[in-house]
């Protein structure tokens, strides 16, 4: 059973998709659809499944989240704003000069960022280390990555990965935000990462597979693997690229390309007609 | 003379530093016995993590442990420090200014036998072009213990250069190690040696030849090449009118042009640069290497009397 209602994380993950949709269009750029993807799994984190505290972003024994599929940058500020890391208006400066809200993270431009990330494949590896320091310090706090389908054809992801099950660090979970397209098209003709989950196991982590869209799966989830001991956990979400927006979902375009006012519009009607209770 | 190699001095003042701070951990790809962080293994193993040879994955760790406040100094052969990592220290280490100390062993050509692939003579440039990164290159094993002692008291990402072979002892152990600030090793008036690393001893060598010769030169040991102590750059430029620089790196990016960076733009003399001239290496004995490749005491010398006729 999970030990939080869900329902919060369903609504905030409507208004973080919204937020997703106004950003990237005022910016007039940007990473929609694997934002989309991931705002399920990114609303879970922020709104019953991290010990956070949006007033001391740097709280020693915070948990942390590393966004190491970077572009989807958006996701992760619209899920700060939403948790009053800072005032959502700020979410318009999106990609604008001298704001904070950077093209892809800056930790030292905005607190609660955890990581600067940007170039595919480092993110593991970063969460391996401040999962190892919070074991050679005692603290419980917890490190959730969320990695893109696509960027487990970066080499080091697999470094960090043995890595990570060789230290036991199961302190640490990770995302795979499973939406099955990439920019030049779907994954597994680019350069196929299958079978995922396997690769995973023979790694030697523990590994869920659910619906990535599913907040009661995301939340059990979350919730197994604070429960395995001695081993990382990978979850293996299967998503939707632009989930939510009917026009944006599946469509590979949709990947760095923002909505125009049109479309934002129509975007958001959708997304309010389908808001949740 | 007293030689101790580089490296050497590292797995030592490690260890000097894990005792005085708890903060401080070390990382290595599969090299910690020839890169000397066995030492710091030995006296603290739970804060010492072999990362396997994974090395993209060993920086990003650190820049992991940095992120939660440790301090953590990684190490592998330079080649591998800062080729095979380039991306990861920019993006994961440099961007966001991390705690990350990379100090790399082997540089240079006197890695000796294992050959080009092997011998770093470009690390100097591919760190110092990173922003916020201070590079070091300690000409002895004093130096090092002063490097390191810095990196930790550095709030920010941190390159030291070390190399495998056994060199002389220059300072006295009450030498004071001050980042970014050049060391008069010896005073001149014709003309300025400046360098770092190996190429000290043998700058102060070719100084002694060329006072048989009667020319008085002054040499300047620069063990930070960034941020370069510019004002003392220009100063014995200013000094002396022509200036030659000794470095086991290659000509472009190095130490050699940092100081014709400097000098071109605040004092400019003739200058003459001794180092790698644009090649790879070879398989050889440090000692052949160095006299095959140009740089001993004696190219030093004729570097100056190239100079000095420009003068």
């Amino acid at each position: 059973m999970i030990n939080i209602d869900p329902s919060e994380a369903r609504v905030r993950a409507n208004q973080i998709r919204c937020h997703i949709i106004n950003m990237t269009c005022a910016a007039g750029s940007g990473h929609p659809g694997g934002s989309l993807s991931a705002a399920d799994i990114v609303g879970a984190l922020y709104f019953g499944g991290m010990r956070i505290d949006p007033a001391r972003p740097d709280w020693p024994d915070r948990d942390r989240f590393v966004l190491s599929k970077g572009h989807a940058a958006p996701v992760l500020y619209a899920a700060l704003a939403e948790r009053g890391y800072f005032p959502v208006e700020d979410l318009d400066s999106l990609r604008k000069l001298g704001s904070p809200l950077q093209g892809h993270p800056d930790m030292k431009k905005l607190p609660g960022v955890e990581m600067s990330t940007g170039s595919l494949g480092q993110g593991l590896s970063v969460a391996n280390g401040m999962a190892l320091a919070g074991k050679i310090d005692g603290r419980d706090y917890r490190v959730f990555v969320l990695l893109g389908d696509g960027e487990l054809q970066e080499g080091q992801v697999w470094e960090a990965a043995m890595a990570a099950a060789h230290y036991g660090l199961d302190n640490l979970t990770a995302f795979v935000d499973f939406n099955g397209l990439q920019i030049d098209g779907p994954v597994t003709e680019v350069m196929s990462p299958l079978p995922i989950a396997d690769k995973w196991l023979a790694f030697g982590w523990h590994v869920i597979e659910i619906d990535g869209h599913d907040m009661e799966q995301v939340f059990r989830a979350i919730d197994e693997s604070k429960t395995v001991k001695g081993r990382p956990t990978a979850v293996i979400a299967y998503t939707v690229k632009g989930k939510g927006v009917s026009f944006m979902e599946s469509v590979v375009d949709w990947h760095g390309v923002a909505p125009k006012e049109d479309q934002r519009d129509k975007a958001l009607a959708e997304l309010t007609e389908r808001r949740p209770d | 003379m007293k030689k101790i190699a580089t490296r050497e001095a590292y797995g030592q003042a490690l260890v000097a530093l894990g005792r005085e701070n708890a903060d401080v951990v070390v990382l290595d790809a599969d090299l910690s016995k020839s890169t000397k962080t066995i030492e710091f293994k030995k006296a603290f193993p739970e804060r010492f993590f072999d990362m396997g040879i994974a090395e993209a994955n060993m920086v990003g760790t650190a820049a992991g442990l940095a992120a939660a406040g440790k301090t953590p100094f990684c190490s592998t052969f330079a080649v591998f420090a800062t080729g095979r990592t380039y991306d990861q220290i920019r993006q994961s280490v440099a961007y966001p200014h991390l705690n990350v100390k990379i100090a790399a062993t082997h540089a240079g050509l006197t890695v000796g036998e294992d050959g080009a692939s092997h011998q770093s003579v470009e690390d100097i440039a591919l760190m110092r072009v990173l922003p916020g990164m201070t590079v070091f290159v300690p000409a002895d094993a004093v130096e090092v213990h002063g490097a390191v002692a810095a990196a930790v008291r550095i709030d920010g990402p941190v390159y030291i250069r070390l190399g495998r072979m056994a060199v002389p002892i220059l300072h006295s152990d009450d030498f004071k190690f001050v980042p970014g600030r050049a060391v008069e090793l010896r005073p001149g008036t014709d003309v300025t040696i400046i360098a770092c690393g190996i190429m000290v001893a043998e700058a102060l060598k070719a100084a002694e030849d060329l006072a048989a010769e009667g020319v008085n030169a002054a040499v300047l040991n620069i063990h930070t090449i960034k941020p370069l102590d510019v004002a003392a750059v220009t100063e014995a430029a200013r000094k002396t009118g022509a200036v030659v620089t000794a470095e086991e790196h290659s000509i472009i990016g190095g130490l050699g042009s940092a100081v014709a960076e400097a000098l071109v733009e605040n004092c400019p003399v003739p200058l003459v640069r001794v180092g790698v001239r644009d090649t790879f290496g070879e398989s050889g004995k440090p000692d052949e290497l160095l006299l095959k490749y140009g740089l001993t005491a004696g190219d030093i010398v004729t570097a100056v009397r190239q100079v000095l006729g420009r003068k």
